[in-house]
């Protein structure tokens, strides 16, 4: 009796907190539904005239070879963005990856506390950089002081302003922090009982690094290099200024190329008329961009809960 | 670590040979991240050198690379900032309460927290999509030729309130801009606060609850006065984040080239003489540091590079100083707080 809430005026307010409090949650809920239907209110259903699905076949935008949203005749083959996407994807997974991984065991296993601390601070340093100015940083460095005097002054290739591999190079120093500390993390959950059984054994630090603690933590690393690559699928600054803007088949990574992040900048910017099918194509890469990244991060939450050790 | 004391005559020849070489695999590999960061702040500020100056503080955008300035930029960033923080930290904080205080576990709280993660993960520029789509055209509803126009004959393209003019739909003007960058920001800040108000422990509440305070009570005057350094330092981190981010806002439209600050006011006498604009501004035209940079670095006029790297000049200074307070926040709060 005595427990049970009075019906006041107080107890009034406090519900009405809750629910504001509530509706606040509720609008990350409300975003997500947002985003959805706004790609495919374009692509898809088409609020203002044909969808861009109506226009242009799902077949003819996958397997189409040629992307010319303004140059007639229209094209809308979507293969050339995402060759350019997989080219920055691989070039920064080749050089972000490792370079990540091994920071994370140098960290975890070998650095004394002091050097963690001088070390730690760089690197959250290279995480808050603003994306641009790797962009710049590729574009006004990389290309001309690293990849031109290799590639054009030792083999004698022909290396443009824009090119892929400018792109790949600097998003990969881009998620260097990242793959580091969510590795760090998986590393330092593996028990010192582990590694103390393995110099039991007789084995050298390398092999108990390399044999027992990086297995175990695998289903943390790997989840790591997904939402790494996630990222570097949805970069955008950096490959906008360092890649160029012209889709690009190619097998070349010297070549300039364009990503479906840098085509969304270009056709946003460039202020293509509302209602045009130039215009929809955003958001039909805008969709295709969003699933891809969507696949990626639900992989890595899956990977993470499917095989991860419980270790008491 | 005490993993060294490993017997060493059990180690042979090869394994030590291996073991020493990993070590100092990773050890570059660490360091080569360090050296990088170095090597790329030294190249902008050796690329800003020169231009980077008062004028180009004070000075609007121009054709010619002498008078070239920042002023926009700066002005545009600081009012975008200003209502970024004016929604997204009520918001943010509100859900992060709700999350941690309020929500059992049913299906309605497990679906807030996996949209969350999943969020925290969509590229930035997909947000720059919703936001033109829905705060800068509003679907195509307003204006001449809008749905309204065709469906109903009764078009709409301007309202007056109290004197100040906003279009419809809203156009490229600050308050998209703030809007866009507060669904952008809102997962992280969520998160930050949620850890924050994960920290308080559980006893301050139940001695507040025993004492016959409200729940609502004990979160206002407990709970959130202890969380609050840990949600000012997510905060101020994922304010950061928005000051860098560029992608969805070119998206939105913002034009590089803005040769006046928005409502009028580039002054503090201009603040004085008229200030109504303040109303005005958040329905004005607007640019932001970062979009000048990204017009400024792919101009073909090797001059304009200068004023590039003075813009991230600019930029990562105000990260710094911002990061610098969380910092000292974040030590501050330490010192006092001792559960």
């Amino acid at each position: 009796m005595f427990l049970e809430r009075p019906r006041t005026a107080e107890a009034f307010k406090e519900r009405l907190i809750e629910i504001s409090l509530f509706l606040c949650a509720f609008a990350s809920v409300l975003t997500t539904i947002a985003i959805i239907f706004v790609l495919f209110s374009e692509a898809v259903f088409g609020l203002s005239g044909a969808a861009f699905f109506q226009e242009v076949s799902v077949v003819d935008f996958f397997t189409g070879t040629r992307w010319s949203p303004v140059l007639k005749p229209q094209e809308f083959g979507v293969l050339p963005l995402i060759v350019g996407t997989l080219w920055v994807t691989g070039v920064a997974a080749v050089v972000g990856l490792p370079i990540g991984v091994l920071t994370a065991v140098y960290l975890s296993e070998y650095a004394k506390p002091q050097v963690r601390n001088v070390v730690k601070p760089f690197l959250e340093l290279l995480a808050g950089i603003p994306t641009i100015v790797y962009g710049f940083f590729g574009l006004a460095i990389v290309t001309p002081y690293v990849i031109d005097p290799i590639f054009q002054g030792l083999f004698g290739f022909k290396v443009g302003t824009f090119n892929a591999l400018a792109g790949g190079i600097v998003v990969g120093i881009m998620i260097i922090p990242m793959v580091s500390s969510l590795t760090e993390d998986a590393l330092r959950a593996v028990p010192r009982s582990l590694r103390e059984a393995g110099y039991a054994l007789g084995s050298t630090k390398f092999d108990v690094v390399v044999k027992i603690v990086l297995p175990a933590a695998f289903s943390g690393v790997v989840s790591a290099f997904l939402l790494a690559i996630s990222r570097a699928v949805g970069e955008t600054m950096a490959v906008a200024i360092a890649c160029g803007s012209k889709p690009n088949l190619t097998a070349n990574p010297l070549e300039q190329i364009q990503t479906m992040t840098a085509y969304i900048v270009q056709a946003t910017g460039g202020e293509a008329a509302a209602g045009t099918v130039q215009y929809q194509s955003v958001y039909a890469v805008g969709l295709t961009l969003f699933l891809m990244t969507l696949v990626l991060n639900i992989i890595s939450q899956w990977v993470m809960r499917r095989y991860r050790e419980v270790y008491q | 670590m005490t993993e060294q004391t490993t017997h060493p005559e059990l180690l042979t020849p090869s394994g030590k040979k291996e073991t020493r070489l990993f070590a100092i695999l990773c050890a570059t590999a660490t360091w080569s991240s360090a050296f990088v960061l170095i090597v790329l702040l030294s190249a902008v500020v050796f690329k800003a050198w020169g231009w980077f100056d008062w004028d180009f503080l004070t000075s609007y955008d121009s054709r010619r690379p002498q008078k070239a300035g920042i002023f926009a930029g700066l002005i545009g960033t600081a009012w975008m900032i200003f209502f970024t923080i004016l929604f997204s930290v009520p918001i943010g904080v509100g859900a992060a309460i709700y999350l941690e205080e309020y929500a059992k576990d049913n299906w309605l709280s497990r679906l807030i927290r996996i949209n969350l993660a999943n969020l925290a993960g969509v590229p930035s520029i997909v947000y720059g999509i919703l936001g033109v789509t829905v705060f800068v055209r509003a679907f195509g509803v307003f204006g001449d030729d809008g749905h309204l126009d065709s469906f109903v004959g009764w078009s709409i393209s301007e309202l007056n309130f109290l004197g100040v003019k906003i279009s419809l739909p809203l156009g490229e003007v600050v308050l998209s801009g703030a809007m866009t960058m507060t669904l952008l920001i809102l997962p992280v800040i969520i998160i930050a606060a949620q850890e924050a108000l994960r920290g308080v422990p559980p006893s301050v509440r139940h001695a507040s609850l025993a004492l016959g305070a409200s729940k609502w009570q004990t979160i206002r005057n407990q709970v959130l006065p202890a969380a609050i350094p840990g949600i000012m330092t997510g905060v101020i981190l994922s304010i950061s984040r928005a000051i860098g981010e560029t992608a969805p806002l070119i998206c939105l439209g913002i034009a590089a080239y803005v040769p006046f600050a928005p409502g009028g006011i580039d002054s503090p006498e201009a603040l004085m003489k008229q200030p109504e604009g303040v109303l005005q501004a958040p329905f004005d035209y607007f640019t932001v540091i970062p979009i000048q940079i990204y017009n400024w670095a792919l101009d073909h006029r090797s001059a304009y590079k200068g004023h590039a790297a003075a813009g991230i000049c600019v930029l990562l200074l105000s990260l710094l100083v911002l990061n610098g307070l969380a910092i000292l926040i974040r030590n501050r709060a330490n010192r006092h707080i001792r559960w």
